[in-house]
């Protein structure tokens, strides 16, 4: 470690840092704004100039770039000193001054003034020239990296008297808004959007001050993870507009640390409230999992918390066939009533649970228990239920890494099997970006180049990548990235992965496509498999696990250490190469290690006349089984039971309908895909009668005898007795700290310091202030007292530190720039590798041949529209468009449709299959495995195709074309007919006052 | 026995002396137009809302007795949906006036609020906004910002350039 000096002060550094990183993990508040801590230096804003001298005689030194400037052994810089002389040479000049000037001794860092700290002042207020006087309506006020740094350097009057640039601003979508006004050009926003996220349409454009980001022209932005340009934008440039619509500002947002619920990756978000609204999502930091960057669906698609068809009361259903809504003391009676008829009758086989993939591991566990676990079925649909326990069989036994996004972004040649991960795994695919850049990480090291000198990086490496290999029915979003990609049907996509591991333990295959695969995974030090869940097709799954087992029987130990700057890789040599599933729901990977049988809803089904009570937990059944079988259900007499969040067709037919908590108003632990246990915290209180499932379910446990349950009574022991009922959830206690937890005697605060409005929001109700509501069952209270400080990192319920208001004091709460959370790691993770795996079997049979005139239908997804809870996000919904279904060009020229034409499918009748009809828009891909055509998957109005069936396809000659809309609102910052705004008169007086009287002056 | 002597001079030369005592509420006092009293919100010169709902003055106040919350016009502009303030808990300190960017809360020299019921402190925006500028005549904040509004372009600003030309090549 090299030893700097900075303002005199002995700082050992990391080797190969930059200055600016040097100082930043040191405490030492230096100003930037074009670096970022994972995408690296361009040196464009000059804003971290610092001074170096030669050494301690240097008196004169240079004004260097700290972000440029790499760190060298005994290396002198001053920041504020004006002065390269150490500590003590410093104190004898004091000395030697003596006592002459008191001034000086008080303020010593302006004895001398800085040349850096000039040089910055100068540089923020030219880049302050041309920056608007709106900081009062900007969404960015009050988080604004270029507020604090404008204050930190200390630039206080705007000398210009110029005229200031404007510019044009464009429509962007639903979610993002646009004022280019505000614009510092520091080039964050189209290096985050090109070269780190690989978008294509937001560039920067002209010259000099006309530098211009946007879009060649208006239009929705079409990147996946458009939504880190709020984060990333260090002003107020681009910024969430489903926030924008009730914007509240940070200060007073309530937030606390949660697990985004969007799909399996397990992305930790802080979610804001105020007013009862879940206000925005912003990005948590967790350096393992999800970094500094969310993708759209995490971001945006919670809108559904604050929906109009939320639960807020129990509802029970009466004899004439209506719903009601009752006390949810009086629901749980009538539930117990139900349960306990039965048990009185001792029949045990009466009352079955069906779980949900998004529900937590608590309410699950609970379930489960109440039911008992021969009455326990996990809630996947039938193919789901068999692909994701397979899953979790092979997690549970492979020799490979179940990898985290960090381990996967080292990895140096990744193949993906039938996954297109952007939209099935989004985080992990940004992840994949990163890891083909290894080959440019590569290079630099043999050139010399730090890896944060990024433009110089992108320069030597220009097109050269890590190979990735994708094997996929249609195109997939990382197809541009792709070395190799490969169009092939499910069932020979399972066939390519086992040819693929044969290749590896040496016997080549016929298809050189096959064998290239192959050699790029051998030749790597840390290949990466990635497949998962979304074909619904475990013979893909089998086959991944096959490919990652050959590379490990294939690789000799080697020495793992990877490239790029984290060396926190511990796993064995022989344990490098990484298999990676990604997987539908939240805790889709957490409810089938629950679920240890293979208990399907359809086999529930099978005995439906046993079955008196139902009980379902946060599961919309007509997502998971046909509609024959919801109506077997419905028509069978039993007493449904649901808890659910948003109404939906399936409450309609049931008994009992609990209003569950979403996850911003409850607790609960939810498993990722890498198998990693996280906790989320409730946001702010339920409001209405809303409770989380695992309260529901404790009081149903209670009200209906249940003797072990009834012993339950808070969350925390829920979570211990759940990780004592399985080895495997052994570490759930120690996923975050139990509700006695304290930091500085206090619990932690979900409020900032600043929170305003305390005495007077409720006070239109009452002017009598309400008792603060308490949270007996977390760490963390719905208050502003208390500290968010050295607590653990899974207890940070916001960024902020002094002088850093803006979502870039994260570095605070960071051991070391890019590194880990001070307060320790997040989560827990739940399966490591084994030491000796069963090897998978490579022997495959394609199950289905298709015949001529029909056509296989896969899956594809869709970030906005294939999740279930997300898609009821009115922004969500608007780019989630319509169904489709996706053809070859081919294809489409025989049928004679071009795109957003309708074509009719018929669907071939087969075993579990009936015939059915539905006509789809088109939607042309440029690669689609022959003889197959593409349905975009989640949608309400595909939910009866079925993956692998089989269809005829013809073009619909009564198809409307959809007309594209937009949202009035989204447009009107380009409306220009003047309007006479003018408010009438306030006459509207209430309580007979004259309030409205113009001011004595 | 001195001392006492002198005491009730003193108080006895007060006789003499000028009441001080104003018949209110007959006769007023008068206070200057900075006196810190009850709040108003103002409009700027053409008349609109001055608020534009930034959250500061609830920010700044001491006793969090402001609650607002923004909602936008058509032309995208800002303004409170609601603005409450809980006089039963405001002190008239006018850090909220010395916050405000757009002069749109100000203090002024009425300190008439008493109540019987505590609950007819709480005064909504109906109550707070008035249909006058208040003390400051000329300020129009969105003139001045670079916000595009119903009334003013792009580039129709105080001191702004006509928007830039992206795909002009001239410098």
């Amino acid at each position: 470690m090299p030893t700097i000096f900075v303002d005199g002060q002995e700082l050992q550094v990391k080797e190969g840092a930059n200055v600016l990183e040097a100082c930043l993990s040191a405490g030492i508040d230096l100003p930037y704004f074009c670096w970022h801590p994972s995408m690296g230096s361009i040196g464009s804003c000059r804003q971290c100039a610092v001074v170096q001298y030669q050494n301690a005689e240097d008196t004169n030194g240079r004004i260097v770039m700290g972000c440029m400037t790499p760190v060298s052994e005994g290396a002198r810089f001053s920041l504020n000193s004006g002065s390269g002389a150490d500590q003590d040479i410093d104190n004898a000049v004091d000395e030697a001054a003596d006592v002459t000037t008191v001034e000086a001794s008080i303020d010593v860092p302006t004895k001398v003034p800085d040349k850096g700290r000039e040089f910055r002042q100068a540089v923020i207020e030219s880049l302050m020239l041309n920056h608007p006087h709106d900081c009062p309506v900007c969404a960015e006020g009050g988080e604004c990296h270029l507020q604090d740094m404008t204050v930190m350097v200390g630039h206080r009057d705007r000398r210009y008297r110029g005229l200031k640039n404007t510019h044009r601003n464009q429509y962007l979508g639903p979610l993002i808004s646009h004022e280019m006004n505000r614009c510092i050009t520091c080039y964050r926003c189209e290096r985050f959007y090109t070269d780190y996220a690989g978008g294509t349409d937001l560039s920067a454009q002209a010259s000099h001050d006309h530098v211009y980001f946007g879009r060649h022209q208006d239009g929705v932005l079409e990147s996946e993870f458009s939504g880190n340009l709020v984060e990333v934008c260090p002003t107020g440039v681009f910024t969430d507009k489903p926030l924008l619509k009730q914007y509240s500002r940070k200060w007073d947002l309530q937030s606390a640390p949660s697990i985004c619920t969007g799909c399996a990756v397990g992305c930790n978000i802080l979610p804001g409230e105020r007013y009862g609204k879940l206000k925005r999502i912003h990005n948590r930091y967790n350096d393992e999992v999800n970094g500094y960057f969310l993708c759209d669906r995490g971001r945006f698609g919670s809108g559904y918390i604050n929906s109009d068809e939320r639960l807020n009361y129990a509802g029970v259903r009466d004899f004439n066939g209506e719903f009601s809504a009752i006390k949810g003391g009086e629901a749980i009676e009538i539930a117990a009533r139900w349960m306990k008829t039965q048990e009185g009758a001792k029949n045990t086989q009466k009352i079955v649970g069906i779980g949900s993939p998004r529900a937590s591991l608590e309410a699950n566990y609970l379930l489960r228990e109440l039911v008992g676990k021969e009455h326990f079925a996990a809630g996947f649909g039938d193919r789901e239920s068999q692909v994701i326990h397979r899953i979790a069989a092979i997690l549970k036994t492979t020799r490979a890494k179940n990898p985290s996004i960090k381990q996967m972004e080292t990895a140096d040649a990744v193949l993906i099997l039938g996954e297109d991960v952007t939209h099935t795994a989004p985080r992990v695919a940004l992840g994949l970006r990163q890891a083909v850049r290894n080959k440019a990480y590569e290079l630099a090291k043999q050139a010399g180049l730090a890896v944060w000198q990024d433009a110089a990086v992108r320069n030597l490496a220009q097109d050269q990548r890590s190979p990735m290999i994708i094997v996929s029915a249609t195109e997939t979003r990382l197809d541009d990235i792709a070395s190799q990609t490969v169009s092939l049907a499910p069932q020979e996509i399972a066939l390519f992965g086992h040819a693929v591991a044969r290749a590896i333990a040496g016997q080549p295959s016929d298809d050189a496509a096959v064998n290239e695969a192959a050699a790029a995974l051998k030749n790597a030090q840390r290949p990466l498999v990635v497949s998962g869940s979304s074909m619904l097709h475990s013979a893909i799954v089998d086959s991944a696990a096959a490919v990652a087992d050959a590379l490990l029987a294939d690789s000799t130990p080697t020495d793992s250490t990877p490239t790029d700057s984290s060396p926190t890789d511990s796993t064995p040599a022989s344990c490098n190469s990484m298999l990676s599933f990604c997987l539908p729901e939240c805790n889709s990977l957490g409810l089938a290690l629950l679920s240890e049988e293979q208990e399907t809803i359809s086999r529930l089904l099978d005995r439906a006349d046993q079955i008196d009570v139902l009980v379902i937990l946060e599961n919309n059944l007509s997502r998971r089984i046909s509609e024959q079988q919801i109506n077997k259900l419905t028509s069978s007499g039993i007493r449904i039971i649901a808890l659910e969040l948003l109404d939906n067709d399936l409450l309609a037919s049931c008994d009992l309908v609990l209003s569950a908590a979403s996850y911003a108003e409850s607790e609960g632990t939810l498993v990722s895909s890498e198998g990693r246990a996280q906790r989320y915290y409730p946001v702010f209180p339920e409001a209405y009668e809303r409770r989380a499932s695992w309260q529901w379910l404790l009081d149903l446990a209670a009200a209906s005898g249940h003797s072990e349950l009834a012993e339950l009574q808070h969350f925390d022991q829920i979570t211990e007795a759940c990780g004592a009922s399985n080895d495997l959830f052994a570490p759930l206690a120690g996923v975050s700290p139990d509700h006695n937890f304290r930091s500085h005697g206090q619990k932690i605060p979900r409020q900032t310091h600043r929170a305003s409005g305390r005495t007077a929001i409720n006070a239109d109700v009452s002017v009598h202030e309400p008792l603060r509501k308490l949270d007996p069952e977390t760490p963390l209270s719905f208050s502003m007292e208390g500290l968010n400080r050295d607590q653990p990192a899974s207890l940070t319920p916001f960024y902020w530190s002094p002088g850093w208001n803006s979502n870039q004091s994260l570095q605070k709460f960071q051991s070391e720039v890019n590194g880990p959370l001070r307060g320790g790691p997040v989560g827990q993770r739940l399966i490591e590798p084994q030491t000796n795996g069963i090897s998978q079997s490579s022997d495959f049979t394609p199950l289905r041949i298709v015949q001529k005139g029909t056509w296989q239908l896969v899956p594809i997804y869709r970030v906005h529209g294939s999740d279930e809870l997300s898609v009821r996000t009115a922004e969500v919904a608007e780019l989630a468009g319509e169904a489709f279904i996706a053809i070859s060009s081919e294809l489409a020229a025989k049928l004679e449709v071009v795109d957003g034409d309708g074509v009719k499918i018929n669907l071939v009748a087969a075993a579990g299959i009936d015939s059915f009809e539905l006509s789809l828009s088109v939607k042309i891909l440029t690669r689609v495995a022959p003889n197959c055509v593409a349905y975009s998957a989640g949608y309400s109005s595909t939910l009866a195709l079925q993956p692998g069936a089989l269809a005829q396809l013809s073009k619909d000659p009564d198809w409307q074309r959809a007309t594209p809309q937009l949202i009035a609102s989204d447009r009107s910052s380009h409306a220009s007919a003047p309007q006479n705004n003018r408010p009438s008169p306030d006459t509207d007086i209430d309580k007979g006052r004259d309030r409205g009287e113009p001011p004595h002056v | 026995m001195l001392s006492q002597l002198r005491t009730m001079w003193e108080i006895l030369k007060h006789t003499f002396t000028k009441a001080e005592t104003v018949q209110y509420p007959e006769e007023q006092p008068y206070l200057s137009p900075r006196y810190r009293g009850r709040i108003v919100l103002t409009r700027d010169p053409d008349g609109e809302e001055r608020c534009v709902a930034c959250n500061l003055c609830a920010a700044v106040c001491p006793v969090d007795c402001i609650a607002l919350q923004k909602d936008t016009r058509e032309d995208g502009s800002w303004y409170p949906e609601f603005f409450r303030i809980n006089f039963s808990r405001c002190i008239m300190c006018g850090m909220c006036e010395e916050a405000c960017p757009t002069y749109a809360i100000q203090l002024t020299p009425d300190f008439e609020m008493c109540e019987y019921d505590r609950q007819n402190m709480v005064y909504e925006k109906e109550h707070l906004l008035i249909n006058g500028v208040g003390k400051y005549p000329d300020y129009n904040f969105y003139r001045v910002s670079g916000l595009q509004r119903s009334f003013k372009d792009k580039g129709e600003g105080l001191n702004e350039a006509q928007p830039i030309d992206v795909k002009s090549l001239l410098p």
